[in-house]
């Protein structure tokens, strides 16, 4: 069963081929018999899963079932989920149980999905290797001596390892596609504001949102129409309907305007991934596409733009997290600021630390200006380079990833060099634009990805994009054969 | 050297919604601790805050009430600072982009005269939640159920130049916020406070010198006595060779002193940014008209309106427009009984006042109704009874007797307007004091009066005085036309 793509999974459902009991049950064992080695879940709901699958079963007999009802999914712990400790991969709420449940989790669970529990993911989502995690380093089911990529790293090798036939994530930087490259799988990012982000732990609010890994882009388009819609709980959330992304997936792609920035094949750029890049360009050449060569100019500018705005608004929103009310607490607290300062100090780990004083700092009174505010401006120019390009390709296509998956423990030293792994996704972020990664090949091993960047909400082409490709080739459906 | 003293004041006026600023919470004052605390009043890890536009609208209010421009777009800010009772370790508020932009309020000084007060701006923030230091031996109670009340902080210029006229100023945002139904004014309950920025400079001098801010004054008579003990505090000093340290000061009502609380060295770097879970809020002209349409009338043009219209002297016309609720208890009577503004005016703002200060009690809490008040004034104004009886039946009104009319029923306080009755009780008393009467006859006009109070007690001030009068005037002196005659 854990071979079948989720859609393949719903039919089985539909079909009686299996319940959801035996579904659940099935992707429970391998979590069992096969997480020890990759610590892709920071918890597990067995019982749960069991009960809800039951009453998922329950339902169909019926003849209550919607198209994903009794489907097994895990969610990143960074959503909160009622009554299920939800860490963000981190000490400080090593010890917290949500009281209430995100807007996705909520929303997903009412389409008929079963949690079979919560993904493990670096610290805060501040990461992209899944080396920062209170709980350990995930490891990349290809070669378990590598990293999976971050910071939704758990919920990526999960899917890739087929412990769950799903997952959600979130990404702020490229937190879903670089993970999504580099374990092989499907990964979609929407539009800013297609998700709610109500009950998800904010890292930088004006760029996290949350999405999806599959292991198709069919499986992404089930999974982001349960997923999307506007919330009024959420300001930043959109009012504009949810389309339907399963209806759009098999569309010609004739014509299609693909755009290559020049930016994205430069120096940096390991070589063998270029060459599964151009590869899987010349397939979309062979669907009709026509290929242009774009300039996204102030490309070079996304990273330090990027390492500002999320610092600054990660230093004011970790603030929640002061030992007074939940999370962490040190012990024997002499007095308020020694709470504060052992508290903080004891709860969050090196890289949080550094983000934190990093974005303290570019917010402090003098510096503001020259740090925030500039940071601000250059990335409307960002924005604006996007805007350019998209008045002449319908797609920017792109590697997702510098290079395929880098060994743990080799870059953990190195935050710049750590850094420069998102190279080609943050701007996606700072634009608040939708992106994919989809899997076209490999490179000694491991799994190599392409990134596709569209317009504000051009998921649903997207979708198609990917899904015209994964028609005609297998790199998605692969797997690695320690998990088959 | 001679003196002068500057005054600038942030006033914050909780302003009167149902729920929370951003949250759907009660604001409801007194509940037990943390029982009115949502998730995102308590700042739990991935909730977001949503703005209750009511909000805007009694903003827009406001600002329209002090001719200042409403901003078209207003950005809501994150102020950062930990604090126990911070749940988020930011405030919301508004900074670089207020809501409310620069307006001004006409105060009456002592000596009569108006001046003008400059308002730098007035934006929209929330309230944080309270620490409690007692009952707790050695630790810090948190009470978050005023975390996230909606405020509007009024910013003054430092156009103020004596602890009067501060108070005067904050009694007339006082006056107005209630008007505009924005607050309730409720300055125990901390509704209505104000953090009050003090400098002295030599008279003449155009510098500013350095000023203290005296946070958290919740009462009109501490405002005045803070500002008072800190002008002299920072003139002594500058006397005796001394300089004032720019800081922040408690007021201390116990020992009528200020204290110091924090210097600008140990002041938080509030890392002010527009706040990413917030969009920017945009206010259409079409909003702008509909606010101004729904405004009510305002202090200033109600008390001009009750001199010019009602012939009221400026004296009661401000007395009865001092509060909104007090001008319409008063216009409510009035509405019973059409041109006896005058005889109104004195009884809301003398008996009716008088008694509701005494017994520390707000108009809304009075026990007699504008309508039963009405009752009571209109047997005044038919001579059932007279103004002094109807002193005596308002109490009883008070005291919840009953109406007017059934007071009087009851109680046979009736006028008596019986002239025959009245004609036999006068004539009996003449007949009994034969020497009075024959002194005022011979002009010694005092003792007139001395037989009307032989009259009114016979009767129990039951008899109509001016009929008495009368009769007297007839029997005893052959006129009754021309009162006063001498």
């Amino acid at each position: 069963m854990h071979k079948m793509t989720l859609a393949q999974l719903a039919r089985g459902l539909h079909d009686g081929e299996f319940s959801s009991l035996e579904l659940t049950e099935h992707f429970l064992k391998r979590i069992e018999q096969y997480d020890e080695q990759l610590n892709s879940f920071i918890t597990v709901t067995g019982e749960t899963a069991r009960e809800a699958a039951k009453a998922a079963d329950a339902r169909r007999a019926q003849g209550q079932a919607g198209l994903l009802t009794g489907l097994p999914l895990a969610h990143k712990d960074i959503f909160n989920t009622r009554g299920v400790k939800t860490s963000c991969g981190s000490r400080m709420l090593d010890n917290y149980i949500a009281p209430y449940d995100a807007t996705v989790v909520e929303k997903m669970r009412e389409a008929g999905f079963v949690m079979l529990g919560k993904t493990n993911m670096d610290e805060f989502a501040m990461g992209s290797s899944n080396e920062t995690s209170f709980y350990g380093p995930v490891r990349n089911p290809w070669h378990l001596e590598y990293v999976p990529g971050g910071s939704s790293g758990g919920s990526a090798a999960a899917v890739a390892a087929r412990l769950a036939p799903a997952a959600t994530g979130t990404d702020t930087g490229g937190s879903i596609r670089q993970p999504a490259a580099l374990c092989g799988v499907t990964g979609l990012k929407p539009t800013y504001g297609r998700v709610s982000r109500w009950g998800m732990i904010a890292f930088a609010s004006s760029l996290d949102q949350g999405g999806v890994f599959g292991a198709s882009a069919e499986d992404c388009a089930l999974l982001l129409g349960s997923m999307a819609g506007f919330d009024e709980r959420d300001s930043t959330s959109i009012d504009r309907t949810v389309e339907d992304y399963q209806s759009s997936l098999e569309n010609t792609l004739e014509g299609l305007r693909i755009g290559l920035p020049k930016e994205y094949f430069a120096a940096g750029l390991d070589a063998g991934v270029a060459e599964r890049v151009h590869a899987a360009i010349r397939h979309y050449e062979t669907l009709g596409a026509e290929i242009r060569d774009i300039s996204l100019p102030n490309s070079q500018l996304a990273a330090p733009v990027y390492y500002v705005v999320a610092p600054a608004e990660c230093s004011s929103n970790l603030s929640r997290f002061d030992g007074v009310r939940f999370g962490h607490r040190c012990e024997d607290p002499k007095d308020l600021v020694d709470m504060y300062m052992r508290s903080r100090g004891e709860g969050f780990g090196d890289e949080v630390k550094r983000r934190i004083m990093v974005g303290t700092y570019a917010l402090s009174a003098g510096y503001y200006d020259a740090y925030y505010l500039k940071a601000q401006q250059v990335r409307r120019l960002i924005s604006n380079d996007f805007a350019a390009a998209f008045d002449e390709v319908d797609v920017i296509m792109g590697p997702t990833a510098p290079s395929p998956a880098f060994k743990i423990g080799e870059k953990s030293d190195d935050p710049i060099e750590m850094y420069l792994s998102d190279i080609y996704t943050i701007a996606v972020n700072l634009a608040g634009l939708p992106g994919m990664s989809i899997p076209v090949g490999e490179v000694d091993g491991l799994p190599v990805g392409l990134q596709l960047i569209g317009n504000y909400w051009s998921e649903a082409r997207l979708l198609n994009i990917a899904h015209r490709y994964q028609q005609d080739t297998d790199w998605h459906l692969r797997m690695p054969d320690v998990f088959v | 050297m001679e003196w002068e003293t500057v005054i600038g004041l942030e006033i914050h006026a909780q302003l009167a919604t149902k729920s929370k600023i951003f949250s759907g919470a009660s604001t409801a004052y007194g509940a037990e601790p943390n029982t009115q605390a949502c998730a995102v009043d308590l700042g739990l890890p991935g909730v977001l805050p949503v703005l209750n536009a009511e909000v805007v609208r009694m903003a827009t209010a406001f600002g329209l009430a002090v001719d200042a421009e409403v901003a078209p777009r207003s950005v809501f800010a994150r102020k950062n600072y930990f604090y126990p009772d911070l749940p988020k370790g930011y405030q919301i508020s508004q900074y670089e982009l207020p809501i409310v932009k620069t307006g001004k309020l006409i105060i009456a000084l002592e000596n009569g005269e108006e001046k003008e007060i400059g308002i730098t701006r007035a934006h929209l923030e929330e309230d944080a939640g309270k620490s409690l230091h007692e009952d707790f031996a050695g630790m810090t109670g948190i009470d978050l159920n005023r975390a996230g009340t909606p405020l509007l902080e009024i910013v003054s210029e430092p156009d103020m130049r004596s602890a009067k006229e501060a108070v005067a100023y904050m009694k007339k945002i006082h006056t107005l916020v209630q008007y505009l139904g924005i607050c309730d004014g409720n300055m125990q309950e901390g509704s209505f406070r104000c953090d009050a920025n003090v400098s002295v400079r030599p008279r003449g001098e155009l510098a500013l010198g350095t000023r203290t801010e005296i946070k958290n004054l919740n009462s009109f008579r501490f405002i005045e006595r803070a500002i008072a003990f800190e002008v002299e505090r920072q003139i002594d000093l500058l006397e005796t060779g001394g300089e004032v340290v720019q800081e922040t000061r408690l007021y201390d009502p116990d020992r009528d002193e200020t204290r110091s609380m924090r210097s600008k060295e140990e002041a938080n770097d509030y890392r002010y940014f527009p706040d990413p879970d917030l969009l920017p809020v945009e206010i259409s002209a079409d909003f702008i008209e509909k606010v101004r349409l729904e405004l009510p009338e305002l202090p200033d043009i109600k008390r001009q309106r009750f001199v010019t219209e009602l012939g009221l002297s400026a004296y009661d016309a401000g007395l009865l427009t001092a509060s909104r609720a007090l001008s319409e208890y008063f216009e409510a009577v009035l509405a019973e009984l059409e041109g006896e503004a005058k005889l109104v005016a004195n009884w809301v703002s003398g008996e009716l006042s008088g008694r509701l200060h005494k017994e520390g009690l707000e108009i809304a809490q009075c026990p007699v109704s504008a309508s039963d008040l009405a009752g009571l004034l209109a047997r005044v104004v038919d001579d059932t009874i007279s103004g002094k009886i109807a002193k005596e039946v308002f109490a009883a009104m008070w005291a919840g007797e009953g109406s007017a009319d059934e007071i009087i029923a009851a109680k046979g306080l009736k006028q008596i307007t019986d002239t025959g009755a009245l004609d036999a009780l006068i004539d009996e008393i003449i007949a009994a004091n034969p020497n009075q009467a024959e002194q005022l006859r011979a002009g010694k006009d005092k003792l007139l009066g001395y037989f009307v109070g032989q009259v009114m007690k016979a009767t129990q001030g039951k008899a109509n005085p001016g009929m008495v009068n009368q009769l007297l005037k007839q029997k005893l002196l052959g006129s009754g036309k021309h009162e006063g005659s001498s």
